[in-house]
């Protein structure tokens, strides 16, 4: 179960990569004569104008899964550093850090990233700048209470008494060893983004009209839902899918570190 | 409480921060960016005043004056939609009881469902009745508000026309597809909640202290421990209401309910800053209120909860 969840993965990123590369750019083009077909007409269907679903959909995986991953790398990054300084630091500097994050935990699930979508112009820099924008948070609380319990430590202890610059102690030294729950999280958060990607592609925030994605396939289906019912129920199962299964190799990761 | 009170209005404070401050990050003047290159020079300088830009001489203002006469005009309800001219707080409250419907539907639905599950589920552990409902809920947990919707349209307003499309016209029937689309997540978190608190609870000692004493299994487990399970239960209420304040704007969005997720979206699309901005304040303002009084509510049901 759990290895075929690994392969799962690594099949969709490898689909997500090659796939366009294979599959060619031909079947994006406008198309009248099959505007709007469904399954009946071969392939997966067709859209609005007539491109081929399965050519979006996998032209879509690419951009979906890049937003997601790059929001994730991005988001670590500064969570990381964020929240191991604030710890590493400690006192009314950590104490100021932490009710800044407080704040930004005010807007519930993808409210802030949909204003900060809205208020910029559409495109997928700017999709990924709303989303990282509170994407970071959770990231650096764990950080910061890794750190909390690892600065303690006797070989930071060690490392500090052999001279070593603040710097180099907390990045060398502290940070490689409270990587663990992160990546646990990180692979959550991957699912996290790519349900907040598709949302706010759905609600006209995200990509720019045109681009393939998964949530805005969703947007268009949701419009032609008596006439093509498979433009929303296609895109559906591949959020769910790639959802679940980015959930599985997070609860497998996290069984994988811990045992009970 | 007090330092929990403090920490609210600390939070709040820092959230119109954010939402004023965040116009002046748009790359390029705010006031392009609405009105397009070509609009002219008045009516540049007219929304300049109504976005609180430029003080009524039209020279620019720094951005403590700007976020202290946004937040005035806020509390006094001069901030006016930028399209209608109304003010922004009226027509938030006029649109505000429909979403307080769907999601007091909602939760109702989760709460109905969910801890029902969960007890039944925990109950007869391992047995076909487990597999299906934790099946349910692993489904409901990871299908999208923006799938379930339109699946249900399709399903119960399309193939069996039981259920109205859209709008809010119908009364109770047309808000039953909506808030069973928001609900369903947390009905899956509810369910699974309440099993794992349900089977931590039946391995307790007072469980086999009630089953030494001779009473049935059936007491055992609706009266000693049922009331002890249920109760952690409470908190995911609080946290779920909260998040569902955000998943109301897609679900809104689907069904074409006309609450404040609804105007949302409407206002954004029209690029009606000051009403977005009203929005989203007030989506803020509930949520931090909401856990606010989960966290009053939970230490008044578990003492334990007020000394850490």
């Amino acid at each position: 179960m759990n290895r075929l969840v690994v392969w799962l993965v690594a099949a969709l990123v490898v689909m997500a990569l090659v796939g366009p590369w294979l599959i060619g750019p031909e079947g994006l083009e406008i198309n009248l004569k099959l505007d709007l077909k469904g399954l009946e007409a071969g392939r997966l269907g067709y859209g609005e104008n007539g491109f081929d679903v399965l050519t979006w959909l996998i032209y879509g995986a690419r951009v979906s899964l890049f937003i997601a991953l790059t929001c994730t790398v991005i988001s670590l990054v500064i969570g990381i550093a964020y929240g191991s300084i604030s710890a590493y630091v400690g006192g009314i500097f950590d104490a100021f850090l932490m009710r800044c994050v407080d704040v930004l935990m005010a807007f519930p699930g993808i409210l802030l990233a949909l204003y900060i979508a809205a208020v910029l112009k559409p495109g997928v820099g700017n999709l990924i700048i709303a989303l990282c924008s509170t994407g970071w948070v959770g990231y650096a609380r764990v950080a910061r209470s890794q750190v909390l319990a690892v600065k303690e430590q006797d070989f930071v202890m060690a490392a500090i008494a052999l001279g070593a610059s603040p710097f180099r102690v907390l990045f060398r030294h502290i940070v490689p060893n409270i990587l663990g729950p992160l990546w646990v999280q990180a692979s959550f958060g991957i699912s996290a983004l790519i349900l907040a990607e598709a949302s706010l592609s759905f609600l006209g925030l995200g990509v720019p009209i045109g681009t393939p994605s998964w949530g805005s396939l969703l947007e268009q289906g949701v419009n032609y839902l008596f006439v093509a019912p498979h433009l929303v129920i296609l895109p559906g199962i591949c959020i769910a899918v790639s959802v679940l299964l980015f959930n599985f190799l997070g609860d497998w990761l996290r069984d994988a570190r811990d045992p009970q | 409480m007090i330092s929990k009170s403090l920490q609210v209005i600390w939070v709040l404070f820092g959230a119109t921060l954010i939402v004023t401050g965040m116009l002046r990050l748009i790359p390029g003047n705010p006031v392009d960016h609405i009105l397009g290159e070509q609009a002219t020079q008045k009516a540049r300088m007219q929304l300049s005043k109504e976005l609180g830009l430029v003080d009524t001489e039209g020279k620019p203002v720094g951005f403590v004056r700007q976020y202290g006469s946004f937040i005035s005009r806020v509390v006094t309800n001069e901030l006016k939609s930028y399209r209608t001219r109304e003010p922004v707080m009226s027509v938030i409250a006029a649109r505000l009881p429909y979403t307080a419907a769907l999601a007091f539907a909602s939760v109702l639905f989760a709460m109905c469902l969910g801890p029902l599950l969960g007890v039944l589920a925990a109950w007869r552990r391992d047995e076909w009745l487990d597999h299906l409902t934790r099946f349910i809920a692993l489904l409901g947990i990871s299908l999208p508000k923006f799938f379930i919707g339109p699946l249900l349209l399709l399903a119960f307003s399309i193939y069996w026309p039981i259920f109205p499309i859209s709008g809010a016209s119908d009364g109770i029937m047309s808000i039953i597809l909506p808030a069973f689309s928001l609900g369903l997540g947390m009905a899956a978190v509810q369910m699974r909640f309440t099993r794992a608190s349900v089977l931590e609870v039946m391995s307790a000692d007072y469980i086999r202290t009630a089953r030494s004493k001779g009473l049935s299994e059936r007491v055992v487990y609706f009266k000693h421990a049922l009331r002890n399970a249920l109760m952690p239960v409470v908190t995911v209420i609080g946290l779920e209401l909260g998040s569902m304040l955000a998943g109301a704007v897609i679900v809104e969005k689907i069904f074409s309910w006309p609450g404040i997720g609804l105007l949302l979206l409407e206002s954004i699309q029209q690029l009606d800053m000051p009403m977005v901005q009203g929005v989203v304040l007030v989506i803020a303002f509930f949520y931090v209120v909401i856990n606010l009084l989960t966290d009053w509510v939970y230490g008044r049901i578990d003492p334990r909860v007020r000394v850490s």
